[in-house]
C-alpha cells in the first residue's frame, strides 16, 4: 500500500508536466553523478606517484670510472640500471649479425650514443626479474650478454633479446651526457 | 510472490535466490516512520555518513602514512605536500572527525530531550552510548598517529589514566604502551586499532539498526504511532528530508575544510613529538574537553579517573535514572528547564576543559562537575516523582488536525 502511495503519481491528463518532471529527475542524478566523481577522483588518484616520488625520476652517473669490460649497477626509478664498457670485441660481435633476424629488431647503433657505453634498464621484459651477466663469475648466457635465471632469457652484448621468452630487448632508458664523464639518466 | 514486485527481470531473478532488493524495498517503503520528525532526526543519518567519510577517507590515508616514530611526522607532512591531492584527504580525514563529534553531540541531545531512552529503547540507546565509547578511542587513538607533540602527550596523559588504578596500574600501562613510555610499539599498535575500530563500530552501528527499526523511530511528541495515519513511508520522504540535511552538512565541512581546516585542530601538532619537552599548555581535542574538565576537577588521581569514566557510564543507566513515562520534553515543563541547564553546564564543562587548570577555572569546573552528575543522579529520579507533566495528545495527528481547525 505504502509502496503505490509513495511513488509520485503520474498525471494522465498533462504529459508535458510528467516530462518536466523527469528533466528535473535525470538532472538531479547526473548532477549527483558529477558530483560523485569530483570526490572519487582524488581518493584514486592519490595512488598515483606523489611530487617526491616523481622528484627523484632521473639518477646522474659519473661513468668515467668504469674500465673496460667492466659493468656496474645504478638504481634509477627504484630499479636497477646497467651500464656497462664494452670492449671492442664485444661491440664487433654486437653489430656482428643481421638485426633483421631478430625477434626484436634493432641496430645496435640505434641502442647506444658512444658505442663503447652501453646504459639499459636491468629488468627482463618478460615478467620483470634482474637479469644475471654484471659481475664477473655469473652465468652471461648463450649470446654473452645477460641470462635472466627466472624463466630463461638469453641477451646478447646489446642487450638485445635472443633466446627465451621475453618478447622485447632490454629497454634503454632515456639518458643524455652532461659532460665526458657524467650522464643523466631520465 | 516479493519477486514479482520487480520490474527489471535480472533484479527479479537474483532477488528470488538472494533477496536483497526485497529487504531494501521493505526498509524503503515497508518501514513506518512517524510523520511528524523534525530536522534532528537527520543526525542519525548524518552520524552514518560521517563514518562512511572517515572509513574512505581513512583507508586511503593509511596507503601513505608510515607507523613508525622516525617517520611518521614526515610521512605525514609529505601527505600534506606531495601525495596528489593528499592534503584535500587529510584535512576532510581531520574535519569529518570533529563533525562526527558534533552530529553525534547532537544525536544525544535529541535523545535526552525527547526522552529517545525510554522504554523500549532502553538498549537502542546503550548501543548508542558503546558507539560513543568506541568513537571516543578511536578518535584518540587516531590524533596520536601524526606524532606531533599534543599526539605524543595526549598519548601519555591518556595512557596514564589507568596508572590510577591501584595494584596494578602500574602494570597496566607498560602494557599500553608495550615499553616503558609512548614510544614506537605503541604507536604501531594504535594505528592497528585505530584501523580495527571503526569497522568494530560499523558492527554496533548494524546493531544500532536492528534495535531502532524493532519499535521505530521515536518522535518530538514522544508518543506511540497508532497506526497508518500517523506514519508515513521512509522513502520519499525521509531519504528526500535526509539529503536537505546532507547537503548541509556536507556544504559546512567542505567550508571547514577549504576555509578552517586547522580550526578545530590545535597548532602544537605540527611540532614534531619531544619525547623531552612537554608543551606549555596541553589541551585534549575539544570533543573531549567536557570529560577532561571533569577530570582535572577532582584533585584526586583515581578520583578523577573515576568520575570522568563516570560521566559516560551514567548515560548507560539513564533509562533507570528517568522514571517519568512521559518522553518528550514537551510534556515536561520543569524538566525542559533542567534539560537546557545540563546543555549550558556541558558547554561550561568544554570551556572550562580547555582553560589552565589554576585559580577559578578549577573551582568553576568543581561546580559545573557537581551539577552534571547532580542533574542525572539526583534531579531526573526526582522529577520522574514529583513533576507534574502536560495532558498528552492523543496520537501524532490529533495536535495538527486541532491546529488546523483553530486556523480555520
Amino acid at each position: 500500500m505504502a509502496n503505490t502511495n509513495s511513488k509520485p503519481a503520474k498525471s494522465a491528463t498533462d504529459p508535458r508536466e510528467v516530462g518536466r518532471r523527469d528533466f528535473i529527475v535525470v538532472a538531479t542524478y547526473a548532477m549527483g553523478a558529477v558530483g560523485a566523481a569530483a570526490v572519487v577522483w582524488p581518493l584514486i588518484d592519490q595512488m598515483n606517484p606523489a611530487a617526491d616520488t616523481l622528484a627523484l625520476a632521473s639518477t646522474e652517473v659519473d661513468v668515467s670510472k668504469i674500465a673496460e669490460g667492466q659493468a656496474i649497477t645504478v638504481t634509477w626509478r627504484g630499479k636497477p640500471v646497467f651500464i656497462r664498457h664494452r670492449t671492442a670485441d664485444e661491440i664487433t660481435r654486437a653489430n656482428a649479425i643481421d638485426s633483421s633476424e631478430l625477434r626484436d629488431p634493432q641496430e645496435d647503433e640505434a641502442r647506444v650514443q658512444k658505442p663503447e657505453l652501453l646504459v639499459l634498464v636491468g629488468v627482463c621484459t618478460h615478467l620483470g626479474c634482474v637479469p644475471l651477466g654484471q659481475k664477473t663469475g655469473e652465468v652471461k648466457g648463450e649470446y654473452d650478454g645477460w641470462f635472466c635465471p627466472c624463466h630463461g632469457s638469453h641477451y646478447d652484448t646489446s642487450g638485445r633479446i635472443r633466446k627465451g621468452p621475453a618478447p622485447t630487448n632490454l629497454e634503454v632508458p632515456p639518458y643524455t651526457f652532461l659532460s665526458d664523464a657524467v650522464i643523466r639518466i631520465g | 510472490m516479493s519477486a514479482e514486485k520487480f520490474s527489471n527481470p535480472v533484479v527479479r531473478w537474483i532477488d528470488h535466490r538472494l533477496p536483497v532488493f526485497s529487504m531494501l524495498d521493505h526498509e524503503k517503503y515497508d518501514y513506518p516512520v512517524p510523520k511528524n520528525l523534525n530536522y534532528f532526526w537527520n543526525f542519525g543519518v548524518l552520524a552514518g555518513l560521517a563514518l562512511v567519510i572517515m572509513i574512505v577517507t581513512g583507508i586511503v590515508l593509511a596507503m601513505n602514512y608510515t607507523a613508525h616514530v622516525d617517520h611518521a611526522f614526515s610521512s605525514v607532512e609529505r601527505i600534506m605536500r606531495d601525495v596528489n591531492h593528499g592534503w584535500l584527504i587529510r584535512y576532510i580525514h581531520m574535519n569529518a572527525a570533529s563533525f562526527f563529534f558534533i552530529v553525534v553531540y547532537i544525536h544525544i541531545f535529541r535523545g535526552l530531550y525527547y526522552g529517545s531512552y525510554k522504554a523500549p529503547r532502553e538498549l537502542l540507546w546503550m548501543l548508542g552510548v558503546v558507539i560513543f565509547l568506541l568513537m571516543m578511542a578511536t578518535a584518540f587513538m587516531g590524533y596520536v598517529l601524526p606524532w606531533g607533540q599534543m599526539s605524543f602527550w595526549g598519548a601519555t596523559v591518556i595512557t596514564n589514566l589507568f596508572s590510577a588504578i591501584p595494584l596494578v596500574g602500574e602494570s597496566i600501562v607498560t602494557f599500553l604502551w608495550g615499553g616503558f613510555s609512548v614510544d614506537n610499539p605503541t604507536l604501531n599498535r594504535f594505528f592497528s586499532l585505530h584501523y580495527l575500530m571503526p569497522f568494530v563500530i560499523a558492527g554496533v552501528v548494524v546493531l544500532h539498526i536492528v534495535a531502532l527499526h524493532r519499535f521505530g523511530s521515536n518522535n518530538p511528541i514522544g508518543i506511540d504511532a497508532k497506526g497508518p495515519q500517523d506514519t508515513i513511508s521512509f522513502h520519499p520522504y525521509y531519504t528526500i528530508k535526509d539529503m536537505v540535511g546532507i547537503a548541509m552538512f556536507l556544504l559546512l565541512l567542505a567550508v571547514a575544510v577549504f576555509f578552517f581546516p586547522n580550526a578545530m585542530g590545535h597548532p602544537d601538532n605540527y611540532i614534531p613529538a619531544n619525547p623531552m619537552q612537554t608543551p606549555a599548555h596541553i589541551v585534549p581535542e575539544w570533543y573531549f574537553l567536557p570529560f577532561y574538565a571533569i577530570l582535572r576537577a577532582v584533585p584526586d588521581k583515581l578520583g578523577g579517573v573515576l568520575l570522568m569514566f563516570a560521566a559516560i557510564f551514567v548515560l548507560f543507566i539513564l533509562p533507570w535514572l528517568d522514571r517519568s513515562p512521559v518522553r518528550s520534553a514537551r510534556f515536561r515543563p520543569v524538566f525542559r528547564i533542567f534539560f537546557w541547564l545540563l546543555f549550558i553546564d556541558c558547554i561550561a564543562l568544554g570551556y572550562l576543559g580547555g582553560k589552565p587548570a589554576e585559580g577559578v577555572y578549577v573551582v568553576l569546573s568543581r561546580i559545573a562537575t557537581v551539577w552534571y552528575f547532580l542533574h542525572f543522579l539526583l534531579i531526573l529520579p526526582l522529577l520522574s516523582v514529583f513533576e507534574t507533566t502536560r495532558p498528552l495528545p492523543k496520537s501524532i495527528s490529533e495536535p495538527v488536525l486541532a491546529t488546523a481547525k483553530g486556523v480555520a
